[in-house]
């Protein structure tokens, strides 16, 4: 049990990583993306090629799937982004759907079809037990990990100039604009930080999630609950819904398989009609 | 006079700040009201709580002694209590004759027709159109609400209110951003509205609050400061200190 | 002061100019039914396009009508074509008309029960909300595969012939006179429906919501009225799709369809009704001419003309219709302009 427990926490966090990014991109421009997935996807596929194929060194692969999501995110941010922000949600929708469909069908033709799994190292494979709770290496991998980045991303947030004009260009964008933010340059860095980091999650997931080209889709939702449960006016909020999606998933998927995923959308609906703007969020002017 | 609508204690609180503070207004049947009061005073909150837009913390409304604190906007119009937008809300890609159209056959109780054809009432036209011709809409009658001058727009909202036969107008600064020379036809449209209907009306103009009003009420902060006919509030000592001595020194 | 009768009836005129069928449209639908004789040997395409253009008709009936935007819309196209499929494969209603109106009304409950789930909520809740729905729908058909077939689809459905007289044909004669018939009556259904004074209350919910409910209207009333109806028009369309292919499987809820969907409305146009009549006939004729080409990479291209038309923008790419329009607006203003100013 505890250890479903663990592997639900692992997973919770492994979500929080690919999708804060997905919560500040809203928060901030109220920009709804849900190729979210398509840059998650390109870091666990960069970290395939250059595991599997590369014999780069897995931890090695992993600032490296950050740092080739992140550049792409940046570019795609300042060519293609920048001209949907004005547009209705509705063209957001298209248009981010339209960057999924393209997304998958291209990695398609480029990797084929097939999942593809990392060869992760030896020394992270399988399990030890501590005080009789049966732990993963991978697992407990990815939760220091994610533990870290949460406790980053709090602190600069919180501490740091660019995390305070994030905070203000999230609360009232115009009214951060009026006090001299670059709000488009801090969209477009935080746009990209956002994806590196989904890349980064989607290296470190491809392992337990599976990667294959249809994973922006299959994910989309996942993404958007943590989002839409969570709300986008803090870091507490996303990071707690994760961890509930994740503990709720996995022990869903244990005790009640035949059930599925039903479980989870049918308590995403109740949840977004109940509270329509999220769980966790405090009530913002908007 | 019989007392048409009635607030009791109404409190709206957002966050810790009060929005309204313990406000208990009555206004009679036939009354010309005024509520005045420095901006952020709370008068369009006011209006949204009366309407129906927002729902009040605590305190209750009344219309003629029943309670209608839980009803919602729409029920609330169809009882008579009637609002116009300080800032324009119409329906941008609509013509005036479709607004007021809309607007009486809601009233009439046919909004509900998915068979007819719009327009297939002639009784129902002949309304619409003599609505528009009071408030001299007839010439931007087939033209986009998003097209017209803001002079027209902000009689056309007018003109939508009174085109559901309000028991109770809340007017709220109908003629805000409107330029001089076009003031007087909003300012004739407000004069001759029906004798039995209770208006309300927020104004920042103390030239037409002093004109129109039989009674004004001053908010400020939230609460109701001073109520009282206009000479009354005109030379209160107090209502002088809020307004720091600008306007209405020199009613 | 009853206005002179004169200018009563320039205005219900200008009023009703909404409603009045165009020359343009009385060209169409007679093409479309000349179809059936002109072009025997594209009936199975042209099939598609009839209720897939359907589909698309309930979906602009709440994206163009009333804005609300769904990522889900196949559930109820899904509901309705399961319930036709199962109808006629346990023979508990032979007659495919009957079985017809079944599965709408079946869609219809299925549709009035989650409108009041999309009553609330932002854009995106709503979004979400849809797409939950439908995934609820494809998990639960997929969970129990002993009724609906599972993965692999219903095998075994059979359809009786249309008022027992046309029998389904491989060719799709029979199909495409049956998809168009329907497609038609509901059509006439709709546009009635948009040009009465509740369709000009769901333009004005669309437009302001704020200003429609302080004119009297219900706004959750208007929305739960349309949402039903287009559920209803929806599962008819999943209906003829799982008569005219005698097959129903869990693709029919997914959110490819869903997806597809949504352009198929915005390439024709949505909020004139012939957007996505429009749009299933460019839709379907592009798809077949791609998959012969790429049948794999399909979705790529689907993926790109939705960013196109985005970046380019929806109005603009919709406006090679607009010109047509307009002309033939201008042709009946003008006539209007000059009687009203006789008037004056």
């Amino acid at each position: 049990m505890l250890t479903i427990l663990f592997d639900g926490i692992a997973y919770g966090m492994l979500l929080f990583v690919l999708a804060c990014g997905l919560a500040v991109t809203l928060g901030l421009m109220n920009f709804i993306n849900l190729a979210h997935g398509a840059f998650a996807m390109a870091g666990g596929y960069v970290t395939v090629v250059l595991v599997n194929r590369l014999g780069v060194p897995f931890l090695a692969s992993l600032p490296i799937a950050f740092l080739v999501s992140a550049g792409i995110g940046f570019i795609f941010e300042r060519t293609l982004y920048v001209h949907v922000y004005r547009k209705s949600h509705l063209d957001q929708v298209l248009f981010t759907i339209g960057l999924v469909f393209m997304s998958v069908a291209a990695v398609d033709y480029v990797m084929g079809s097939g999942q593809v799994f990392v060869q992760v190292p030896s020394a992270w494979q399988g399990k030890f037990d501590a005080f009789g709770v049966g732990i993963g290496r991978y697992r407990l991998l990815i939760i220091v990990i994610c533990g870290l980045l949460t406790v980053a991303l709090q602190f600069i947030l919180a501490n740091t100039r660019f995390g305070s004009r994030l905070r203000a260009a999230v609360d009232d964008s115009r009214v951060a604009r009026g006090l001299g933010i670059n709000v488009n340059w801090i969209f477009a860095l935080t746009f990209a930080f956002g994806s590196g980091l989904a890349g980064l999650g989607g290296a470190l997931g491809a392992e337990i999630l599976g990667l294959d080209p249809s994973f922006p889709l299959k994910f989309m939702i996942y993404f958007l609950i943590v989002v839409t449960v969570g709300g986008t006016s803090s870091i507490t909020g996303p990071f707690l819904a994760s961890l509930l999606l994740g503990i709720g998933d996995v022990v869903g998927k244990y005790y009640v398989p035949t059930l599925g995923s039903f479980v989870i959308y049918t308590i995403m609906i109740v949840v977004l009609v109940w509270r329509p703007q999220g769980l966790f969020s405090r009530a913002t002017s908007r | 006079m019989s007392v048409v609508l009635e607030t009791i204690s109404l409190v709206k609180q957002f966050n810790g700040i009060i929005a309204s503070d313990n406000v208990s207004l009555q206004i009679e049947k036939g009354a010309r009201r005024a509520l005045i009061g420095p901006n952020g005073a709370g008068k369009t909150t006011l209006i949204n709580l009366l309407t129906g837009v927002s729902r009040p913390t605590s305190g209750s409304i009344l219309l003629d002694g029943e309670d209608i604190t839980d009803l919602s906007t729409h029920k609330r119009v169809r009882l008579g209590v009637v609002r116009t937008f300080q800032i324009n809300q119409l329906f941008s890609d609509l013509t005036p004759l479709e607004t007021i159209g809309l607007a009486v056959s809601e009233r009439r109780g046919q909004g509900l027709d998915w068979w007819r054809i719009v327009g297939s009432r002639p009784d129902l036209v002949a309304e619409v159109v003599e609505i528009l011709e009071r408030f001299h809409l007839t010439d931007v009658i087939d033209k986009r609400a998003a097209v017209l001058p803001y002079g027209k727009q902000r009689l056309l909202e007018i003109a939508v209110a009174i085109a559901c036969r309000p028991r109770v107008l809340l007017l709220d600064e109908p003629a805000a951003g409107v330029h001089e020379d076009e003031r007087h036809e909003i300012l004739a449209a407000v004069a001759a509205l029906p004798s039995d209907v209770s208006v309300l009306l927020i104004e920042h103009d103390m030239d037409i609050v002093f004109s129109f009003a039989d009674r004004i009420s001053v908010l400020v902060n939230g609460a109701l400061f001073v109520e009282g006919t206009p000479e009354e509030v005109a030379h209160d000592a107090r209502v002088k200190a809020v307004y720091l001595g600008e306007e209405l020194v020199d009613a | 002061m009853t206005p002179p009768p004169a200018a009563v009836r320039t205005a219900t005129e200008w009023l009703s100019a909404r409603a009045r069928w165009h020359p343009l449209e009385i060209i169409f639908w007679i093409a479309a039914f000349a179809a059936i004789y002109l072009f025997p040997a594209r009936h199975l395409i042209l099939t598609e396009i009839a209720w897939l253009g359907l589909f698309a008709l309930s979906l602009d009936l709440i994206l163009g009508y009333a804005g609300i935007i769904s990522l889900g819309h196949a559930a109820f196209f899904g509901f309705g074509a399961y319930t036709a499929a199962l109808l006629a494969k346990h023979e508990i209603i032979e007659e495919p008309v009957l079985a017809l109106l079944i599965s709408g009304c079946a869609a219809m409950t299925l549709g009035f029960v989650t409108s009041f789930l999309v009553l609330r909520g932002s854009d995106l809740t709503r979004l979400m909300v849809t797409l939950g729905v439908a995934l609820v729908l494809r998990e639960l058909a997929n969970r129990y595969g002993w009724l609906t077939g599972g993965a692999d689809g219903l095998q075994g459905v059979s359809v009786k012939p249309v008022l027992g007289v046309f029998r389904f044909d491989m060719f799709g004669h029979t199909g495409y006179t049956y998809c168009l018939t329907v497609l038609f009556i509901l059509f006439l259904v709709a546009r009635r429906l948009v040009n009465s004074p509740f369709g000009l209350a769901l333009l004005s919910v669309k437009s302001n919501p704020l200003r429609s409910s302080a004119i009297g209207i219900s706004v959750d009333a208007r929305l739960v009225a349309i949402y039903t109806v287009a559920a209803g028009y929806a599962g008819i369309a999943g209906a003829l799709l799982a008569q005219t292919t005698a097959f129903a499987s869990l693709e029919v809820f997914s959110f490819d369809r869903s997806a597809d969907l949504l352009l198929v409305l915005i390439i024709g146009g949505a909020g004139y009704l012939y957007g996505g009549l429009i749009g299933a006939i460019i839709f379907k004729f592009m798809q077949d001419y791609l998959s012969a080409l790429t049948p794999q990479y399909w979705p790529f291209w689907i993926g790109l003309a939705l960013v196109v038309i985005v970046l380019v923008g929806r109005d603009r790419i919709t406006s090679w219709t607009t010109p047509i329009r307009l002309m033939a607006a201008r042709l009946n203003w003008r006539s209007l302009a000059r009687r009203s100013a006789e008037r004056l």
